[in-house]
């Protein structure tokens, strides 16, 4: 098992939740999800009839890349070799860290420039660096609001979700220095005016930039980011050393297969047709750039994921990071992305967590869905997210994780279910007698061991018969 | 071995265990070897597949529907009118830096006397860059720029107003056409540097959804299709 970067979930999501539904700031910047990407999405699907069909080819294609990964590593490794670059193999966290930071001091590093990365927060790599006496610099303008504010994202693609544009100014205002401090920042422009004025400085001075990629390409040895800022591009092109930050599972063979999976990217995620850049990195400069970083280096990172390829996760490996689930999950959307306690929020985030820490580190997150079947729905490659949550739940059952009473309670149903004479008898005998205690107005006050729905809630009871007498009855009639 | 020997051996050997799969089974080489050498295409949107003058609509709308501003030219001498009323349009100094492209280069710049040509990769202190496009897609209204002094990356991401001129019979269907082209000119397998698909100017959505267009690269992106 991967070891236990700081991202592993830590606290209870009970509690985070319970935080997170009273919290009126977060409610009010969770509808942005619900109000902006869900229809954005729709509008772009049907746009493309062919939506659908991409959604098998890409499927297929993630699946053909995953059972030949070995030999599609090595086909990548190869080309960027070629093109003058160097791959780097990090079977975990800490070693991804320490390649990285070795790279970095190689380089003479003083200041670093970074693209948005979910892998970088994964395996904590920001502090890692800081450590080490060295200054990294968020470029994306979420990214560099939550590293001021010293907080996490909350959305895979939209990391600052959860905040609005009052608490941004107030932060703007006490982290960016030298400017004067009764300077207006009322609007979204505004912010976003003094953050490029900001950046720039850290772009032109900076010695080494580390994005991630949303793709590699086998073919050519290339890395591919995704952006609509252009801050990616300003930091793989400016520094004199690139380093692409990449998990494994980010293989696709050819520029083809990239082009059928970007062709859903973008959609899924944003609504877009295509985002603003979409840029290919091959290796360093060649000899007559007048621009470009002189040195490549790809950091190939595993964490877990080898250990998913096969077994029952396996096909969690195709997720491109859309967000999509996250933006159709009804519980993303009441408590947002921390209430999960990890670097990946929501279905996508329920599952791939337990894969990299352990269902004892992340127990709680299958467990926060109502299996709805949402995010299956809109998953670009067609992950069965609930089902994996599902298995989560199985083995965490079969550990021994959850309380005494849920275990009895579930114990207890399943030896009932699988006898249907005793269940209908049992069934039939205790309707009746609900139905009763409840008195007139059919609703209990308080229920032993459900005190968690009556303290907020009356308890319907039943109505006095079963479904399937009910039914029985109905069909003799005429 | 080595260290770095070790991780890339213990990733390569834990795949391959994961997957059941023995080293140099020539049939699973077969596969990877004939997908590299053979990139089948997939689905391409029907879109795409339009005659000449509707593709060159698509290819517009697109871009104009991402906050592009796009020219139509007939001749080279619209092509040079067209950028500088741009640029005063825009309150800029009459003045461009570009790469050594031969195209753009003997664009007959004396049509509009006065401009001002810098040469070679943008250092963010130019206001305005111009790039030709080596091809674009119109399915999306995607430009594509690749790296070199003949169009140095950096003209596409420093100066706040960025120019890019694209010839009509550059301009094809889709992304697979796109990738076809690159084959020709860098050969199977290869590609320079930098490939950049541009479809708009740089914007971000991050704070409360709300789009501003010009986040860390260009603020305007103005696209002149000559032809």
């Amino acid at each position: 098992m991967a070891d236990a970067a700081k991202a592993a979930p830590t606290h209870s999501f009970s509690e985070a939740a319970a935080q997170a539904l009273a919290d009126q700031d977060l409610q009010r910047a969770l509808l942005n999800v619900k109000r902006g990407f869900i229809a954005k999405r729709a509008k772009a699907r049907d746009k493309l009839p062919e939506f659908a069909r991409l959604r098998d080819e890409a499927k297929a294609i993630k699946d053909h890349t995953l059972s030949y990964l070995d030999l599609y590593l090595e086909a990548y490794e190869r080309k960027v070799i070629e093109s003058g670059g160097e791959v780097h193999f990090a079977p975990t966290a800490k070693d991804a860290r320490d390649i990285v930071l070795r790279l970095c001091r190689d380089a003479g590093a003083r200041l670093v420039t970074k693209g948005k990365s979910m892998v970088s927060e994964e395996i904590g790599l920001d502090d890692h660096l800081e450590a080490a006496g060295i200054e990294v610099a968020e470029t994306d303008l979420g990214e560099h609001i939550l590293q001021i504010r010293g907080d996490t994202p909350s959305h895979i693609i939209a990391p600052v979700i959860h905040l609005n544009k009052e608490t941004i100014a107030a932060d703007f205002i006490r982290d960016h220095d030298g400017l004067p401090p009764g300077r207006s920042l009322d609007t979204v422009p505004d912010l976003v005016a003094e953050a490029r004025a900001v950046l720039r400085e850290k772009f032109l001075g900076a010695d080494v930039g580390i994005t991630g990629a949303n793709l590699l390409i086998a073919e050519t040895g290339s890395s591919v980011i995704v952006t609509n800022e252009g801050n990616g591009d300003l930091t793989e092109t400016l520094p004199a050393t690139h380093i692409v930050l990449a998990s494994i599972e980010k293989l696709v063979p050819t520029l083809e297969d990239a082009a059928t999976v970007l062709r859903l990217l973008a959609r899924s995620a944003t609504g877009q047709e295509i985002t603003t850049y979409t840029t290919f990195a091959t290796g360093p400069a060649r000899a007559d750039d007048p621009d470009g970083p002189r040195a490549y280096h790809v950091v190939l990172l595993d964490n877990g994921r080898s250990g998913m390829l096969g077994n029952e996760f396996h096909d969690m490996l195709r997720c491109i990071r859309c967000g999509a689930c996250l933006n159709h999950c009804p519980v993303y959307g009441a408590i947002g992305g921390h209430a999960y306690g990890s670097v990946y929020p929501g279905p996508m985030g329920a599952v791939l967590t337990p894969a990299l820490y352990g269902i004892d580190q992340a127990r709680d997150l299958p467990n926060a869905s109502s299996f709805c079947g949402r995010c299956e729905e809109v998953c670009p490659m067609a992950i069965p997210l609930p089902a994996l949550m599902r298995k989560w739940r199985e083995r965490d059952f079969d550990r021994g994780n959850p309380p005494f009473r849920q275990r009895l309670a579930l114990k207890s149903w399943a030896f009932l279910a699988k006898r249907p004479r005793l269940y209908h008898a049992l069934s039939g005998f205790v309707m009746p007698v609900l139905a009763r205690l409840a008195g007139a107005d059919g609703r209990f006050r308080h229920f032993p061991l459900a005190e968690a729905w009556t303290g907020t809630r009356d308890l319907p009871a039943p109505e006095g018969e079963t479904f399937q007498a009910r039914y029985r009855k109905s069909r003799v009639k005429p | 071995m080595s260290q770095a020997g070790q991780h890339r051996q213990s990733i390569l050997s834990a795949v391959r265990t994961a997957l059941g799969a023995r080293l140099g089974d020539p049939a699973r080489d077969a596969a990877v070897t004939e997908r590299l050498r053979g990139h089948p295409r997939g689905t391409v949107p029907a879109r795409a597949h339009q005659d000449e003058p509707a593709l060159l609509d698509l290819f517009q709308s697109m871009l104009e529907s991402q906050g592009t501003e796009v020219t139509r030219a007939t001749t080279p001498e619209e092509a040079v009118q067209a950028i500088a009323a741009d640029l005063r349009l825009h309150h800029l100094p009459l003045a461009l830096r570009l790469g050594e492209d031969e195209v753009l280069r003997t664009l007959p710049w004396g049509a509009t006397p006065g401009i001002k040509l810098c040469f070679g990769a943008a250092d963010g202190d130019d206001r305005a860059g111009l790039s030709r496009a080596v091809a674009a897609a119109a399915e999306t209204g995607t430009l594509v720029l690749v790296s070199g002094p003949d169009n140095p990356t950096t003209l596409a991401f420093l100066p706040e107003s960025h120019k890019v001129l694209i010839h009509r019979v550059d301009i094809v269907p889709c992304y697979e056409d796109v990738f076809d082209r690159l084959r020709a000119i860098y050969g199977e397998g290869g590609l320079p540097r930098t490939v950049n698909l541009i479809s708009g100017p740089s914007r971000t959505a991050d704070i409360e959804q709300t789009i501003v267009r010009g986040a860390h690269g260009p603020k305007r992106l103005h696209v002149v299709i000559l032809g």
